[in-house]
């Protein structure tokens, strides 16, 4: 079973060039994982990312036409991928800050226009691959190396975000939540029209060294007590709402 | 015969070529072209989109090449600056796209709706590190037609970004013009299994297989070896690379290479001229040989690369060399590097075509 995902990564492509305790080698399994369940064919599948940590899930790991383009831009890439060829399966694989930051223009576009793109956000809200700077997804208070007094901001909900702008799919899990996520881009990879999942990833490195969580299961631990559904959330106070990250399919 | 503008002539020579994707936003004075595509493509089974920026028109283009179609935008100066990241993506994945930048009066927002000749050097320098294009300058309706169709044939054999280098006064001038009946139409190269980024073949240029078609490509704009395999901290990798995009055009500048002479047999005064500037300086080298000055005069309608054997070559019988543009001396100072003759720009930058009266006055200041 361990190896029995292998047959979707590039042959000579061996590990991850993930950090120890990153989140993304869980979420790269995740989405083999769902495809594999839905056997589907790789070589009709264009894996389109960004620049940053998370555009390394895809690119060049699967097996398929992988499209490394550049920060910020791959639902632009894909919308012309997509649009030139509908039957090809295309599905983009990007970070929080590469998505909703420097791409945040293309996100809303790309789901006001419902075009059929497959999207998966890795959120470890921070920007990892360059030192730990804050992100448009740091939680208020966060210390990142830009923000060492605590972000003052409030981050976006990518959610509410791409929905509000027209998504038809929307669901949020962390990668401690592996059975819910697996349905979850099971369902993206099946929906027609513009799919987002925002996927819950902790950056040990850059963020929970800095924010009281040094070692890798501290934010493990941290993801599995906070990450609770939307029907749990009903009876929580307000301030205890407030403590919790709320999961769960929002569109579908 | 067709009465067009020059940008509808563009669109049409993008068609002939088989362009069949389209990607843009809106700007100043290039619009036209984008509208005449988004009624066309329809016509002909193609796909229009515009985009809600410019690096996401030329993001998008860039993705649908890689699906296998022919793809093109167009832009003026603004619009130009915000594709310059891509068009270094564009380079270094080698990746055929076409660009018509319809010129206008810059920097910056500047003079929108006015005629400038600004661009040529961010064309050729406009994103960071070492990488070549294509840069034509078509002087009429016609060449707005040929130009741009030559420019997919040029992107796609060399697998290079191509840009037509319009201004706003030949974008927005009709004349008559005509399409012919069978053009020559050039398409990327295919080799099944062959690597898409690295070759041993003469000319340089790597076959190149669209995503879908089993070849499981792998692309990317981080350093790569031959099949796309990112190796970032690989030097002798990064270096072959790099010189085999500048190399795969520089050694084919003969091919890509195209100018027109005028009177150079006779002549020992000379004027180098491009795109609309070269219609003035034309009607300035008549009317002064009718005076009895021994005029000639050198078109360039390829900028990029820079025609360097041509204009040494023109420059053999000349003392002296006028260059007229609407910029401040881009392509003069290029003049200065490829020849030892005096150099004498002929700079305007305040909206308006130069006048022949203006050239005929500094010829004659120079005789």
């Amino acid at each position: 079973m361990v190896r029995a995902l292998e047959q979707y990564l590039r042959p000579g492509v061996k590990g991850t060039p993930f950090c120890p305790g990153c989140g993304h080698g869980i979420l790269m399994n995740h989405i083999l994982r769902a495809i594999d369940e839905l056997k589907m064919d790789m070589t009709r599948m264009v894996f389109v990312s960004g620049i940053g940590c998370a555009a390394w899930i895809p690119s060049p790991h699967f097996d398929g036409d992988t499209l490394h383009t550049l920060h910020g831009r791959a639902l632009a890439f894909a919308t012309g991928t997509k649009l030139s060829n509908p039957d090809l399966c295309v599905v983009v694989v990007s970070g929080d800050g590469d998505l909703s930051s420097i791409g945040g223009n293309h996100l809303i576009h790309a789901a006001r226009r419902n075009i059929d793109l497959k999207v998966i956000c890795a959120n470890n809200m921070v920007y990892g691959m360059t030192g730990g700077q804050v992100a448009s997804t740091t939680p208020r208070g966060a210390k990142t190396a830009t923000t060492g007094e605590g972000n003052p901001y409030r981050p976006f909900d990518l959610c509410k975000l791409v929905e509000a702008a027209g998504a038809g799919y929307v669901a949020r899990f962390a990668v401690t939540q592996p059975m819910a996520l697996i349905n979850a881009v099971k369902k993206a990879l099946q929906h027609e029209g513009f799919s987002f999942i925002e996927a819950l990833s902790p950056c040990p490195t850059q963020y929970g060294r800095r924010n009281r969580q040094d070692r890798p299961e501290d934010m493990i631990q941290d993801l599995i007590r906070r990450c609770i559904l939307e029907e749990e959330a009903e009876g929580l106070t307000e301030e205890e709402r407030a403590e919790k990250i709320i999961t769960g399919e929002f569109l579908s | 015969m067709h009465y067009f503008s020059g940008n509808e002539a563009a669109a049409e020579g993008a068609l002939s070529a088989g362009c069949r994707f389209y990607g843009g936003y809106p700007i100043t004075p290039s619009s036209e072209l984008m509208e005449r595509m988004a009624a066309r493509l329809r016509e002909v089974g193609g796909v229009f989109i515009q985009m809600e920026d410019e690096i996401g028109s030329i993001s998008a283009v860039l993705g649908a090449s890689w699906a296998g179609r022919k793809a093109m935008t167009a832009t003026s100066g603004p619009g130009f600056s915000l594709m310059q990241e891509a068009i270094g993506y564009a380079a270094f994945t080698e990746t055929p796209c076409v660009i018509v930048d319809v010129q206008r009066a810059g920097p910056c927002t500047g003079q929108a709706t006015r005629v400038g000749s600004g661009d040529l050097m961010q064309a050729k320098w406009g994103s960071h590190g070492d990488y070549q294009v294509i840069a034509l300058s078509p002087w009429s309706v016609q060449e707005m037609y040929d130009f741009t169709l030559r420019a997919f044939n040029l992107s796609e054999r060399f697998r290079v970004p191509t840009f037509v280098m319009a201004e706003e006064a030949v974008g927005h001038l009709r004349e008559n013009m005509s399409v012919p009946a069978e053009v020559e139409v050039w398409d990327r190269k295919k080799k099944k299994g062959a690597a898409p980024f690295g070759t041993e073949e003469e000319d340089g240029v790597p076959p190149m297989p669209a995503f879908g078609e089993g070849e499981r490509l792998a692309v990317t704009g981080s350093t790569h070896d031959d099949f796309g395999y990112r190796k970032t901290d690989d030097g002798k990798v990064h270096a072959r690379l790099v010189e085999r995009i500048n190399a795969k055009i520089l050694k084919n500048r003969n091919t890509i290479v195209e100018t027109e002479s005028y009177f150079l047999e006779d002549s020992d005064i000379g004027i180098l001229a491009y795109g609309f500037t070269a219609r003035s300086s034309l009607y300035a080298v008549k009317s002064l040989r009718k005076e009895g000055m021994k005029v000639g005069m050198l078109r360039l309608k390829t900028i990029w690369p820079f025609p360097v054997d041509a204009i040494r070559s023109a420059a053999q019988r000349w003392k002296k060399i006028v260059v007229p543009e609407m910029n401040q001396g881009q392509i003069a100072g290029e003049v200065r590097k490829a020849c030892l003759c005096d150099v004498f720009p002929v700079m305007q930058t305040d909206g308006e075509i130069i006048h022949p009266e203006k050239i005929i006055g500094e010829m004659k200041r120079l005789a």
